[in-house]
């Protein structure tokens, strides 16, 4: 018993010159060494050194087509032509800018209803998107109840195909229920989009089960409980599914189910301006830009919620 | 059944229609979601699985012929094989690549300061975002000399005529390959980030006074087995997405690719389904991609629950 108690005692002492030995060689790292290798001493400094150094490069990589395509936006028609083609910008004009307004003005069909089908199809979409999750959410995450197991099975299981395999019996669906050449064909897949649905139920499972028994003894609703006390807990899962729907319907060109002209979207528009050659090489690099540009913007305004959610996004076994 | 009869105990099914009547009000509440989830979702997968021993037209009445379609696929169908052929080698290469990738990329950034790293996030993360930026590739890889990276290679010299960068099929795969390797940081890797934010700090430092000896092992040892739901998550994302490579390769390559060097399951799909209309014909290919990508999501969910022991 004795002798356990000595080992014990040696083993702490050790512990201890250990700490002190490594704390004594990070003090005698500089300050920002001790930042690169987040003050930790079984961490090596060329080591960060090498792996900040691999980052910076391959970000370089990452963004050099982005560099070209905003280059390409704002470069005039003559060094758009001009061999060898340049990566930045000489003289930056907002000339493909002007084409495209005025390429717009002239269309059959003017822009503004383009743009009107868009707004239409992606707030539409996103906040019915969000409306429908939470409500189908809050049940899953929070109570056991018949069936409630299987259809979050049901949902994480169609996370693992894509929706192109759906799509062409989706279209016979559609054909029968006479939505084909309407905007709701696109609205309405998406509504059931089942990534939403899964982050936020995982979001949902967060929120202390304590909230909801107060309402309950209260004799709340569960509709009221939803709304009044879930919904404000998980602002940044409906902002991040808000987020995830704007990015798959904001492209979304609706080719094979929209075929009247006035109610197609922007970007089936868009596509076919640049679909129109060479000619139009500097519309075509401006309407990347704008196509582009909008859910990036979007996105850095709400990374940091989006970040929040995606913490749960974990599938649990 | 006796049990059932003794008026203290019941059933489990008595049970079960008893928390029902309880929750009446939950199942109201799935109801909007579940009815399109099963409209757009169960509804298209049953419906497939049945038309795919039809042949079926839209126009006329689907007519039963049994494993015709399959039989038709495998064996009269040398487009559909090389199909399955191309999407394979996509996924094998752009599956595990382009996850190791987020997540190395993931782990690189997670210690940094914050601005920097939100900023790199959005660098990472924005070719992704929008659905069509991989557009660009089609005028950094022109097939003439005013092409950015033929014009290039002609003024270095190491090429003498300009390559048909996106019709030449010793080069098309290539590119689709770099391109969606370049589009592959998404979803998955926003989970990384957020997940490798939430690993407890108090681990490293007990790790470290327990000896982990430098950055690989601390990786392997604490930060991969906390990380277990997000690297699921990540994966299911990036198998469904590199199984689903089709709009890159018509963007690229046109459609149908010079030989069907660059044609994927889902081009063939899409070939048969909206543009011939033949549609048992086609449902019998998303049948085949379908159980194609749960096998593979299944399989790989059992080798990473093994991760880090």
């Amino acid at each position: 018993m004795n002798k356990a108690k000595l080992t014990k005692r040696q083993k702490k002492m050790r512990k201890l010159q250990k700490q002190a030995y490594k704390g004594q060689k990070l003090m005698y790292r500089s300050k920002f060494a001790r930042s690169l290798t987040s003050g930790r001493s079984n961490r090596s400094l060329t080591g960060s050194l090498t792996l900040l150094i691999c980052l910076f490069i391959l970000s370089l990589i990452m963004l050099f087509p982005v560099i070209f395509m905003v280059s390409n936006a704002f470069k005039p028609i003559n060094e758009l032509f001009i061999f060898p083609p340049k990566l930045f910008v000489i003289q930056p004009t907002l000339d493909n800018f002007f084409d495209l307004g005025e390429l717009l003005a002239d269309s059959l069909v003017p822009f503004t209803r383009y743009l009107f089908n868009t707004l239409f199809i992606v707030i539409v979409g996103a906040v019915g998107h969000i409306i429908l999750c939470s409500m189908a959410a809050f049940p899953l995450s929070k109570f056991k109840f018949p069936g409630s197991k299987l259809m979050s099975e049901l949902v994480v299981m169609s996370l693992m195909f894509s929706t192109a395999v759906t799509a062409v019996p989706n279209y016979v669906i559609m054909s029968y229920m006479g939505l084909v050449d309407s905007v709701w064909s696109v609205i309405l897949p998406a509504l059931s989009m089942s990534l939403g649905l899964f982050l936020m139920k995982n979001f949902m499972e967060q929120v202390p089960t304590a909230l909801i028994d107060a309402a309950s003894i209260d004799g709340a609703t569960y509709f009221t409980m939803l709304w009044r006390i879930i919904m404000p807990a998980v602002k940044p899962a409906w902002i991040t599914l808000f987020i995830v729907a704007f990015q798959s319907m904001w492209g979304a060109t609706g080719t094979n189910f929209i075929y009247t002209e006035n109610i197609k979207p922007m970007a089936a528009m868009l596509n076919q301006l640049s679909g129109s050659g060479v000619a139009r090489t500097g519309v075509v690099a401006a309407t990347s830009l704008v196509m582009f540009i909008v859910p990036v913007v979007l996105f850095i305004i709400s990374q940091s919620n989006v970040l929040e959610t995606m913490a749960t996004s974990g599938i649990k076994e | 059944m006796a049990k059932a009869k003794n008026p203290r105990y019941i059933t489990k099914y008595q049970y079960n229609v008893m928390l029902a009547k309880k929750y009446k009000q939950l199942y109201w509440m799935l109801l909007p979601y579940m009815f399109f989830f099963t409209m757009f979702t169960i509804v298209p997968v049953v419906i497939s699985i049945f038309f795919s021993f039809t042949q079926f037209n839209v126009l006329q009445p689907p007519e039963f012929i049994g494993f015709e379609n399959y039989m038709r696929l495998f064996l009269d169908d040398p487009i559909f094989l090389k199909s399955v052929k191309n999407t394979l080698l996509l996924a094998v290469i752009i599956g595990p690549f382009g996850y190791i990738f987020s997540f190395l990329m993931a782990w690189l950034l997670c210690e940094l300061p914050v601005k920097l790293r939100t900023l790199l996030t959005v660098i990472f993360y924005a070719p992704s975002i929008s659905g069509n930026a991989y557009v660009i590739f089609t005028q950094l890889f022109s097939g003439d000399a005013y092409g950015f990276i033929n014009s290039r290679l002609l003024s270095m010299g190491l090429i003498t005529d300009p390559i048909l960068w996106l019709r030449d099929e010793k080069y098309m795969m290539l590119i689709v390959i770099l391109v969606s390797v370049w589009m592959s940081l998404g979803v998955g890797f926003l989970s990384f980030i957020a997940g490798l934010q939430g690993v407890d700090r108090a681990q490293y430092e007990a790790a470290e006074v327990d000896g982990v000896k430098n950055r690989w092992q601390e990786l392997w040892y604490i930060t991969l087995p906390n990380m277990i739901p997000q690297l699921m998550f990540g994966a299911v994302m990036s198998i469904t997405n590199s199984l689903a490579v089709a709009d890159v390769t018509v963007a690229l390559n046109g459609f149908p690719s010079t030989n069907y060097a660059t044609h994927t399951i889902i081009n063939h799909l899409n070939d048969y389904g909206i543009i011939r209309l033949e549609m048992g014909y086609a449902c019998s290919i998303a049948v085949l991609l379908f159980f194609l990508m749960l096998t593979i999501n299944k399989a790989v969910q059992r080798m990473l629950e093994k991760v880090g022991t």
